[in-house]
């Protein structure tokens, strides 16, 4: 008995390291975070708070800013997830269908992830900003189909969307195919070939054998997919500035950090009550996935 | 259905690309598969038996060459058309689907008239299941069951279809030593039932002999001789067939004819040949040796080894090649002194073969 509570004392001492980081960088501040969200009108200067209760929580949640910014959020999750995953899908299948200049293909799907966010919006603002010079590449495109052109930038609700949709999808895309490629190139050649034996035509042999087989993957972007979507933050400001607000293309972290350092900053409370939100929408949602996923995703094993 | 292949050759481009030269896998085959019978393409790794499987399949087109079944030019029609099932070395059974789904796999695929009703499917499924009996593990995932079991699904589903033709790739490669004779008396009775005609590849002589009707033996995409085992067994065409059918094989000595006498060393082994005086490869089959006090092949004896069945006496000669020891298998009643020194022993004729030195072909002259 003495010589067990020995070992065990030994293992928490060998975990001990490990242990005090996380409890400092990942314990405290969590716990930290949400007795913030719960101190009404906390000071960061005076260290005081005038009550504890659910005030912050009901504040957030009537700010028009705040649903704007849900609201914002949801889109761009509900659009861009299925959207950027089924493309990238797409763009992996015919990679692994073609022989010549396979590699250069590969690369080229791939260099968005390798260039900086803010780069990459700025490309996208020359495309789609209109400005007193110039209308932008897509106007002009649309000029030439005999459309009107629209200001995307500082434009409409749904023209700013549109383009916050398109940028998210095309961040993202370049990494789900590369985890797509190399998923599908898993799969072992003898299944393709026993089912052409069998008379399966090219459909039906992706969505029977090649979409199963790699639906662990599938899953895994849709999760990441999911949660990476709902804490955008950057992508917005790299197109539409640091005011998003004004933009009215505000996201829930993009509220989070205005609470805290934006010119209307300086509430940490509410800053801890929204980002407390967003982590239980998460988890809802990716709980949601989970039990889905357990019930159709199928692991592919045997051979 | 009868298979012919005339003249059949698969070149592949040589992986290095800076090399212009090609792999020849299978090189002008002239085989003619008897309807109904269970063929085994027998040859050492890599000698393109694989290949000369996919070209009857359909996987691979052949470079020249035609394939007919029966009398029908299949040579350019994609696999699904020949009415081939073909069973792979992994078995290459869906990981997801159930042993039923699997199995109905080949079915659904049906279009058109062929198009089959559910209860249609489901009872050609549980006809296959009870041709190799696994119906009793019809909703396991191939996962859940055993290499027998996998292969035996894999046959089912090969066969679910009724193809003309039943292709084995390897069948039993993937499964261990017990297994393996089990499962090869299994794919002879599913056979027998079936009167399929099967071709099944492997690199494993004693698999192929023992439940084949007829082999095929190839080396380096070479076919280098085909006909009932005990045939090819007993009479085969060149050294390579020799050395390759049987175990433990066949010893080789290097060795001369003079005077139309066979000589091993100093030791006459064979009087009243008619050839010439030559050098030639003396083969000797294990089971060619009697045990004589005044045989004609002195050896010095290493080894008594008691099988209980038979006796392998392991012995050494100068003039043998390719292996170090002779082998000799006796019946076990033979009473034998097991002191070193020599042994000596008398040559059964029948069990004796003589090849040329180069071409390594065998040469007439014994009976």
């Amino acid at each position: 008995m003495k010589k067990r509570l020995k070992e065990t004392g030994r293992g928490w001492l060998y975990l001990l390291p490990a242990l005090l980081f996380l409890g400092i960088f990942m314990v405290y501040p969590l716990i930290d975070v949400l007795v913030y969200s719960f101190e009404e009108s906390y000071n960061f200067a005076s260290q005081s708070y005038t009550g504890v209760g659910l005030y912050n929580y009901k504040y957030v949640l009537r700010d028009p800013y705040f649903i704007q910014a849900l609201k914002n959020t949801f889109i761009i999750v509900i659009i861009t997830v299925p959207v950027s995953t089924t493309l990238s899908l797409l763009v992996a299948y015919l990679l692994s269908r073609i022989t010549k200049l396979k590699e250069l293909f590969q690369t080229v799907s791939f260099l968005p992830y390798v260039t900086n966010t803010l780069a990459v919006g700025l490309v996208f603002m020359i495309l789609f900003k209109k400005t007193p010079y110039s209308d932008g590449m897509i106007n002009i495109l649309i000029h030439f189909f005999g459309g009107e052109s629209v200001d995307f930038i500082d434009g409409p609700y749904w023209a700013k969307m549109m383009v916050m949709c398109i940028y998210t999808v095309w961040v993202v895309m370049p990494f789900k195919i590369l985890i797509l490629t190399s998923a599908l190139a898993s799969v072992n050649e003898t299944y393709y070939k026993a089912a052409r034996v069998d008379g399966t035509s090219s459909s039906r042999i992706f969505t029977r054998i090649t979409l199963p087989m790699i639906s662990p993957m599938i899953f895994y972007l849709v999760i990441t997919g999911f949660i990476g979507a709902f804490k955008a933050y950057s992508d917005e400001v790299a197109l539409f500035g640091t005011d998003l607000n004004k933009a009215g293309m505000n996201t829930i972290v993009g509220y989070v950090y205005d609470m805290l350092y934006g010119d209307s900053g300086g509430y940490p409370s509410y800053a801890a009550a929204a980002a407390l939100i967003l982590f239980m929408i998460v988890f809802t949602i990716t709980l949601f996935n989970l039990l889905i996923s357990n019930k159709k995703v199928s692991i592919g094993g045997g051979n | 259905m009868k298979v012919v292949l005339e003249h059949l050759t698969k070149r592949f481009p040589n992986r290095n690309k800076k090399i212009h030269t090609e792999v020849v896998a299978v090189s002008d085959f002239n085989v003619e598969i008897p309807d109904g019978l269970l063929v085994g393409l027998l040859g050492p790794s890599g000698c393109g038996k694989s290949t000369a499987l996919n070209l009857i399949c359909g996987l691979e087109t052949p470079t020249e060459g035609k394939i007919f079944f029966d009398s029908d030019d299949v040579t350019d029609l994609p696999p699904e058309k020949r009415g081939v099932g073909m069973v792979f070395q992994n078995y290459a059974l869906y990981p997801h689907l159930t042993v039923r789904k699997n199995i109905m796999f080949p079915l659904q695929n049906f279009k058109g008239e062929d198009k089959l009703t559910k209860e249609q499917m489901n009872e050609r499924v549980m006809q296959a299941a009870k041709l190799v009996q696994i119906e009793e593990l019809m909703d396991r995932k191939p996962s859940e069951m055993s290499g027998g079991q996998q292969q035996r699904v894999a046959i089912a589903r090969a066969l679910v279809k009724m193809p003309r033709l039943l292709l084995l790739d390897e069948p039993l490669s993937n499964l261990d030593a017990r297994l393996r004779l089990q499962t090869r008396e299994e794919i002879r009775r599913i056979q027998t039932e079936t009167h399929i005609t099967t071709v099944f590849v492997t690199h494993d002589q004693e698999e192929a002999m023992s439940i084949s009707d007829f082999i095929i033996v190839m080396k380096d995409g070479v076919l280098h001789q085909m006909g009932k085992p005990q045939d090819v067994y007993d009479r085969p065409a060149n050294l390579f067939v020799a050395k390759f059918l049987g175990t433990p094989p066949i010893n080789v000595f290097a060795g001369e004819v003079k005077k139309g006498d066979v000589y091993i060393g100093a030791d006459c082994i064979y009087r009243g040949t008619k050839l010439e005086d030559r050098e030639v490869w003396v083969g000797i089959r294990p089971e060619g040796f009697i045990l004589k006090k005044d045989g004609a092949l002195t050896c010095d004896l290493k080894a008594v080894e008691v099988m209980g069945r038979d006796t392998s006496i392991v012995c050494e000669n100068e003039a043998l090649t390719g292996q170090p020891t002779v082998r000799a298998i006796i019946p076990a009643e033979t009473p034998i002194e097991t002191k070193g020194g020599n042994v000596r022993f008398d040559i059964k004729p029948a069990k004796l073969y003589l090849f040329d030195k180069q071409t390594e072909e065998v040469l007439e002259g014994i009976q």
